[in-house]
Parts: structure tokens; C-alpha cells; sequence
């Protein structure tokens, strides 16, 4: 009888687990194919002239190249970074050293209705606040970009301090240490993979924006690394051409789909180094 | 009582509306060891948290009275520069996750911003190290992250860094209680040895410790302060009875 009973709850087990086994792959199948296709019909377009060469009239013999999105997504996405770091980090470190105040109650509702404000919406914001008086710009893709950028930061840094153990801060006031060298020295380089991992995939996350750039950075065919000026970007590129009418241009839309994903993949394998890396053990 | 460097009056502490320090008056002797003793939760610990002002950095506590270090009240002064002459080696141990053994016992003067040549740190690490009975256990990973070492080793590293910055006053919160026998001999040792030059208060649990290291001895039970003598006295001849209960077991 016992024996039986215990048969039946190994059975049980199995089946659980090729149950959630056959679930996770269910999941991953869209996936797979999605990748799959955009690596298929990307890496035939995928050459140095693609990468390094403006795009041709149609009609030319070469279809030429993506360079002008490519610097653009490096100039906009860094511009973002630089904008969104300072305040996601340094609001993030505000919430976790003053968690229950009346003010970091307010600021953390603030940002979690910001994280769940539409990107394109910020992109309309963008527009009325920047675009209208200054112009298309890239800069005012950056600052929309950033804006989308800052909650994930501060919620990244946030939940990664709290979780250091508050003696390490006692430690080093101990030792006369001021509370700012405590925080700059102590705290946040304890807490540096988790923040840079919150930073590098909030960096992934709006490499693939294009809804608040089509009201701010625009695009442009040309190769301009002016941020007072219009810029193109890989999504915003993709968008163009695959809505086009021209068989080459679709081409050049996958290949482009081809190179952002890689990037965002690097991104996300780089977090996945520094997390390794800078693992602090409490 | 002889010259005296800290002296307490009248203190009280909370934690928000609960006291845990009532009305405390007490001195601790120039270069001498005194040692707190009393049973768990009576505020051994909130009281050396007082003597370097850590207590205060807790979110709801509050304090009355006032501590002098010499002549100046220590609630007047700045807490930083006080605290750089009162070390604290806490009931756990906590060394920098993010700093290596060797940086560790230096960070007193890293985070503080303050050069050394290399000379200088060799020098410091090695005595320090040496002084907190650590240093033939890590002399050959130096570079490792504190935070590898066991916990009795993490406990001596914290002492060590305590010791690099050569305070006046060391608080040392329970040292020895994740120690082994033979590294709480050293411990005991190194006690001795740096009363030639600095003031201690430890709180401890051991009464056999604080009969063997200590010159003086408090009793504190329930915040209060019972009893506060040599500690030739207070093991021979305790005139309370809640201490003669304690030392004999019957509590704590
Ligand atoms: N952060 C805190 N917030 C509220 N109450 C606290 C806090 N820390 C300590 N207490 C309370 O203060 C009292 C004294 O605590 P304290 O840590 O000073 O005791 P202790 O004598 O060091 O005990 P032990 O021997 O167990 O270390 C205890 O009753 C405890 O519950
Ligand atoms: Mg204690």
C-alpha cells in the first residue's frame, strides 16, 4: 500500500515536470521562429558596404548601407545614457535611503506611473515641450528616450540597495567616515553590478523605441552626428523602409532588424558579464 | 575613581517611545578595560552605541543627558571627527563586501580620503593584521574579498580595521563571541596589550572574560545601571543582588 502510494506521487512528479517542460518550450517556439526569420532574411544583406555605406536611390546596382541609423542609434542611445543615469541613479538612491518619507512615497508613485506611461505618448510630450520651439533634433529623441530610460534606472538602483545589509553603512560611519564618502564609496559600489545591469537593460529596452522618435529625432538619409539636428536610428529606418513599396528596400529594413537585435543580444550579454563580474557576496 | 577620559551623565535612550537607557551615570577610566555585562536586550548595545553617536543614526531614536569625552560634550561636537577617535567593532561582523582583506583593514584611511605610500599601508595592514591574530591565516591572499573568510576570521578583520586607525577608545560590541578558544586567547591578549595605550569598553557575555581582561566592571539589567565597580569587586563581593543572581547563573 505504501509502496504503491509512493509510486504514485513519483508518477506525479514526472508528469509535472514534463508538463512545465513542454510549457517552457511552448513559450520559447514564437521566439525561435522570430528570431530565426530575422536572422534568415538579414545576414544575405549583411555586409562591410552595409554597414559603413549610405543608402542608394532605388534602381542603383548596390543597395548600399545602413551607416547613417547606425551612428545615429549610437549617438541617441548614449546621449540617453548620459542624460538618464545621473537622475535614475541618484533618485534611485534617494528612495532606498529615505524609504518612508512623505516625499520618496510621492516620488516612487511618480515612477511607476512613468513606467507605464506608452513611449509614444512621451513622444507627443517630446514634441509640444521641444520639437515645437527648437526643432527636430536628435537631442529631443535623447531627452525622450531618457525619460522612458529614468524609471527603470531608479527602480534598478533602488531595489538594488536594499538589499545591502544597513551595517555596512554603520561600518564605515564607524570609521568617521562622512555620510556622502559612505554612500559614493560603500553603498553604491556594493550595489554596482546590480545598477549597471538595470542600467544596460534599460539601454536594450529603447534601443528598439521608434514610436517617441518619429515625433523628435525624425531621421534623416543623411550621415549627421549633430544632435541639433534631425538623426536617424535603426527602428526609425526599419519603419521607413519596410513600409515602402520597394522590394530592396525591405531588404535593407531585415538587415537592419538583423544588426538592432544583435545589439540589444550584446547588451543583454554584457549585463549578464557584469552581473558574474561584480557579484557581491553579503 | 581615577582619571577618567569618557563620562557618562544622566543618559536615557529610545527607540521611538520604548526607553532602553535609563538614567545612566558612569565613567570609564583612562587606558583601563571595562566591561558591560548584563543579560540579553538589557542595552549593552545601545549604550556604546551612545559613546560614538551611532545610536542616533537608528531612524526613531532619540537620547537625553550627555556624555563628556575630556571637557566637551560629545552631542556638541561634530560625529565624524569623534568617531575617527572611538572605534567600534560591532556584535557582527561586517567587513566591506566590495574591498579586499587588505583594503578592508585600510579603509579607515581610503574612505576618508587620506594618502599613504605603499610603505606606510604594508606596514599598517601587516601590524593591524597581526595585532588581531589574522595575519598568518591571510597573509597569502590578501587581495581575496573579506567577505570569504569564515565568520570568526570576518570578526578579526573588523577588529583589525578598528585598530588600523589608531583611535584613543576602542568599543568593542561582544568580540569574542563567534571566536574560537584559541583565537579568544589572542583576542584576550591583544586586549591587554593595547590598554597600555588606549581606553576600552566591551560588552561581553562571558563572565569568565570580563573577570580575566577587565578592570572595571558595569552592571546594567533592564536599562538601568545596577552596579559599577572593579571588577575584583563586583566578582568577589557584588553588593546587588540582581548581580550576585546573575553571576551565579540564576538568570540572563
Ligand atoms: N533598532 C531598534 N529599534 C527598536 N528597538 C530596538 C532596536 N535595537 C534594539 N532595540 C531594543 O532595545 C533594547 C536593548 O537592545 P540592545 O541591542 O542594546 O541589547 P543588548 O544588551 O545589546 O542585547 P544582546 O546581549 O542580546 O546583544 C532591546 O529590548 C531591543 O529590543
Ligand atoms: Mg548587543
Amino acid at each position: 500500500m505504501k509502496e504503491k502510494n509512493i509510486r504514485r506521487r513519483l508518477i506525479k512528479d514526472r508528469l509535472f515536470l514534463i508538463l512545465i517542460g513542454v510549457l517552457s518550450l511552448t513559450a520559447l517556439i514564437p521566439l525561435i521562429f522570430i528570431l530565426g526569420y530575422i536572422f534568415r532574411n538579414g545576414i544575405r544583406v549583411i555586409n562591410w558596404d552595409f554597414l559603413t555605406q549610405l543608402p542608394q536611390p532605388v534602381g542603383e546596382e548596390t543597395a548600399g548601407g545602413i551607416v547613417h541609423a547606425l551612428v545615429g542609434t549610437i549617438i541617441i542611445i548614449g546621449l540617453s545614457f548620459f542624460l538618464a543615469v545621473p537622475f535614475g541613479i541618484g533618485t534611485g538612491v534617494y528612495l532606498s535611503e529615505n524609504r518612508n518619507t512623505r516625499f520618496s512615497v510621492i516620488v516612487r508613485l511618480c515612477v511607476d506611473l512613468l513606467m507605464g506611461v506608452p513611449s509614444i505618448v512621451v513622444g507627443i510630450i517630446a514634441y509640444a515641450w521641444i520639437v515645437r520651439f527648437q526643432g527636430f533634433s536628435a537631442l529631443a529623441g535623447s531627452i525622450a528616450l531618457s525619460i522612458l530610460m529614468i524609471p527603470m534606472v531608479v527602480r534598478g538602483t533602488e531595489e538594488t540597495l536594499n538589499l545591502i545589509p544597513p551595517s555596512y553603512k554603520e561600518a564605515s560611519l564607524a570609521l568617521g567616515v562622512p555620510y556622502y564618502r559612505t554612500m559614493l564609496k560603500v553603498i553604491i559600489p556594493s550595489g554596482f553590478g546590480g545598477i549597471t545591469t538595470g542600467v544596460l537593460l534599460a539601454l536594450a529596452r529603447i534601443a528598439g523605441e521608434t514610436a517617441p522618435l518619429l515625433f523628435t529625432a525624425l531621421g534623416s538619409n543623411f550621415l549627421n552626428v549633430n544632435i541639433f539636428k534631425p538623426m536617424h536610428t535603426l527602428p526609425l529606418l526599419i519603419y521607413d523602409y519596410a513600409t515602402s513599396p520597394y522590394k530592396e528596400w525591405h531588404h535593407i529594413a531585415w538587415g537592419a532588424s538583423f544588426v538592432l537585435v544583435i545589439f540589444v543580444l550584446v547588451l543583454n550579454i554584457i549585463s549578464r558579464l557584469v552581473i558574474k563580474k561584480w557579484k557581491i557576496q553579503f | 575613581m581615577e582619571n577618567s577620559i569618557l563620562t557618562i551623565k544622566n543618559l536615557d535612550a529610545y527607540f521611538g517611545k520604548t526607553q532602553v537607557l535609563k538614567n545612566i551615570n558612569l565613567s570609564f577610566p583612562y587606558k583601563k578595560v571595562t566591561a558591560i555585562m548584563g543579560p540579553s536586550g538589557c542595552g549593552k548595545t545601545t549604550l556604546i552605541r551612545c559613546l560614538n553617536r551611532m545610536h542616533e543614526l537608528t531612524a526613531d531614536a532619540d537620547y537625553g543627558g550627555s556624555i563628556f569625552l575630556g571637557d566637551v560634550n560629545i552631542f556638541e561636537k561634530n560625529p565624524i571627527t569623534l568617531r575617527r577617535h572611538i572605534g567600534m567593532v560591532f556584535q557582527r561582523p561586517n567587513p566591506f563586501p566590495n574591498m579586499s582583506i587588505y583594503e578592508n583593514v585600510l579603509a579607515g584611511y581610503t574612505l576618508n580620503g587620506i594618502r599613504l605610500t605603499r610603505l606606510e599601508r604594508d606596514s599598517i595592514v601587516q601590524d593591524a593584521l597581526q595585532k588581531a591574530a589574522l595575519w598568518e591565516e591571510v597573509k597569502n591572499h590578501l587581495n581575496k574579498k573579506g567577505t570569504f573568510l569564515s565568520g570568526g576570521q570576518q570578526q578579526r578583520l573588523c577588529i583589525a580595521r578598528a585598530l588600523a586607525v589608531k583611535p584613543d577608545i576602542i568599543l568593542f560590541d561582544e568580540p569574542t563571541s563567534a571566536l574560537d578558544p584559541r583565537a579568544t586567547t589572542h583576542i584576550e591578549e591583544l586586549i591587554e596589550e593595547l590598554k597600555k595605550t588606549v581606553t576600552i569598553v566591551m560588552v561581553t557575555h562571558n563572565i569568565a572574560q570580563a573577570a580575566r581582561v577587565s578592570d572595571y566592571t558595569a552592571f546594567l539589567y533592564m536599562g538601568e545601571l545596577v552596579e559599577y565597580n572593579s571588577s575584583e569587586r563586583i566578582f568577589t563581593v557584588p553588593k546587588d543582588k540582581r548581580t550576585e543572581e546573575y553571576l551565579t547563573g540564576k538568570f540572563g
